[in-house]
């Protein structure tokens, strides 16, 4: 514990929390292509609401 | 499309989302207005008449937070009921709570604007309001967050549209960041007056992690969920990359919270806080242009409609704006160029370089698109919005470009140093130097408030029209059955 009270420690360590996070984030949008693909379907969302009016 | 609104107005609560979008007009007038009198007020005092009461330092949070909290806080309360109801296909959660959140939020404005000119005030930037009004935004945004959360909740589409992302992570991030900045003891229970819990520099730093992160999350994060619905809506195809809009979304909200301390260059705070202040500042550059990217791309193929779309105007140079105030945003943090710029009015140009250019227009665009639709009808006049986009546009232009000139003349004058080595100009020199310059951004104001007015008479001839249609339809339908 005394170690992460010290902040020249933690402050790296948040760092590479922050960094790896956010490169598993990069990587799990671009990484797989069919992924990438359903993840592209979302854009089309806005444009539902009037089909979905419609079918009322 | 008529008949396809029809039944939208009937599937949606349109109702809480009218008001809101009524009052952001009402304050957008109110808070514009102020803010060129407090510019008129810089460039001929004689307007302050020597009464506290009419006093630049009462009525400039009166702007302020008439124009952020009043007119931008009732539009983003507008449309993110109206893009969570739509692209999650429900009706909003807890009615009753969501017309709280429209009192609330109105008496928070209106109370807040009273207790500046009466005086009170804690000093902190946009968050000057005292702490009986504090708890009351408490009370209300956590009204907020449970409409929010709760429609999210109760949705027919799996996926959460990114745009409710933006939405929901300024809702997180003003609740976090509003309880922290305004912890204080009042002096006693019977008095607006309170001193803060923090001293010194940590007051410092907490007051600025409050203050960028406000420009990071409510006039960022929570306006780009607007970009995200209105753009692509608007200009009838879906976003460049919905790939894209997530990197964006995280990179922002990983980023933001840390760049306040680039505010306090040369100050007691430690140097490392301020270096990473300025780092991450930096590395900002890259999510904002991306984001920036993505919206105006989203227009690849369309082009033409720049030509004869006002609206969509309105939002490309909107996102247009974002991108030239996120470049030089971290320009800015850049501790050799802050220490020629800081305390200059090249900051004030900088903030309405995103106020007026970025979060005015976007919001300008998204109303014009939404509101007819809400009321079931066309825009009374598209002449007008064309009018009300040049003089915004000249209006931002003529602000921003005097702000930077006298911004930069400041900053030079303070440093010039004589061959004796003493400072060469007084201080009242370069506020005698400033004076053309401080005209001409009053008269930049002018050309902003002109355009807004406007849009106002524009706005009640389309709501009119609208009421007007609606019941005549309903005679219609009495006189056949």
């Amino acid at each position: 514990m005394e170690w992460f009270a010290n902040p020249e420690n933690t402050k790296p360590l948040g760092l590479l929390i922050f960094f790896i996070t956010f490169c598993l984030i990069v990587l799990w949008v671009y990484g797989n292509k069919k992924r990438g693909k359903r993840l592209e379907e979302h854009k089309n969302i806005p444009f539902l609401d009037d089909d979905e009016v419609k079918k009322d | 499309m008529s008949a396809t609104n029809q039944a939208a107005t009937e599937q949606y609560d349109y109702d809480i989302i009218k008001k809101f979008s009524i009052m952001a007009i009402v304050w957008a007038v109110v808070g514009m207005f102020v803010g060129v009198y407090i510019a008129s007020e810089l460039a001929w005092p004689f307007l302050n008449f020597d009464s506290p009461y009419f006093s630049f330092g009462r009525f400039r949070p009166v702007h302020t937070g008439a124009v952020i909290f009043g007119f931008g806080g009732s539009a983003l309360f507008a449309t993110s009921y109206y893009v969570v109801q739509r692209t999650c296909q429900t009706r909003l959660f807890a009615p009753g709570l969501a017309t709280f959140t429209f009192w609330g939020w109105q008496a928070i404005i209106v109370l807040a604007a009273a207790s500046y000119v009466l005086g009170y005030s804690q000093g902190r930037e946009y968050a000057e309001m005292e702490w009986p009004i504090d708890i009351l935004i408490l009370f209300v945004w956590v009204a907020y967050l449970a409409v929010y959360v709760g429609t999210l909740m109760k949705r027919k589409q799996a996926h959460i549209y990114v745009a409710n992302w933006f939405y929901l992570s300024f809702i997180l991030a003003t609740a976090l960041l509003h309880t922290f900045n305004n912890l204080a003891v009042p002096v006693n229970l019977f008095t607006l007056k309170s001193y803060s819990l923090f001293a010194g520099t940590q007051d410092a730093m907490t007051q600025w992690w409050y203050g960028h992160n406000a420009v990071g999350f409510f006039l960022t994060a929570a306006f780009l969920g607007m970009m995200y619905y209105f753009v692509p809506k608007h200009a009838g195809r879906p976003v460049y990359s919905y790939r894209l809009s997530i990197v964006h979304f995280w990179a922002l909200s990983f980023m933001y919270m840390w760049v306040g301390t680039h505010h306090l260059h040369w100050t007691a705070l430690p140097d490392w806080a301020s270096t990473l202040g300025a780092t991450f500042s930096i590395m900002l550059l890259l999510p904002s242009w991306g984001g920036m990217i993505n919206g105006i791309m989203t227009l690849s193929g369309a082009w033409d409609k720049l030509r004869t779309d006002p609206i969509m105007r309105f939002m490309i140079v909107a996102l247009s704006f974002y991108g030239m105030s996120t470049f030089e945003g971290p320009l800015m943090s850049l501790k050799d160029v802050n220490a020629l710029s800081h305390y200059t009015d090249w900051t004030v140009g900088h903030v309405h370089s995103g106020a007026l250019g970025w979060v005015a227009m976007i919001s300008f665009g998204s109303l014009y698109h939404m509101m007819p639709r809400l009321w079931n009808t066309t825009m009374y006049s598209e002449k007008l919005i064309n009018m009300h986009f040049w003089l915004a546009t000249i209006g931002t232009l003529l602000y921003i470009t005097a702000m930077w000139i006298s911004g930069i003349s400041q900053g030079l004058m303070w440093r010039a140093f004589d061959e004796f080595g003493n400072l060469q100009y007084s201080f009242v020199e370069s506020v005698a130097a400033m004076h053309p310059f401080y005209a001409m951004r009053a008269i930049g104001g002018v050309f902003f408030l002109a355009g807004m007015l406007l849009m106002a008479y524009n706005m009640y001839q389309t709501i009119r029209q609208g009421v007007r249609a609606e019941a005549a339809g309903a005679r219609a339908a009495a006189a056949t059955a």
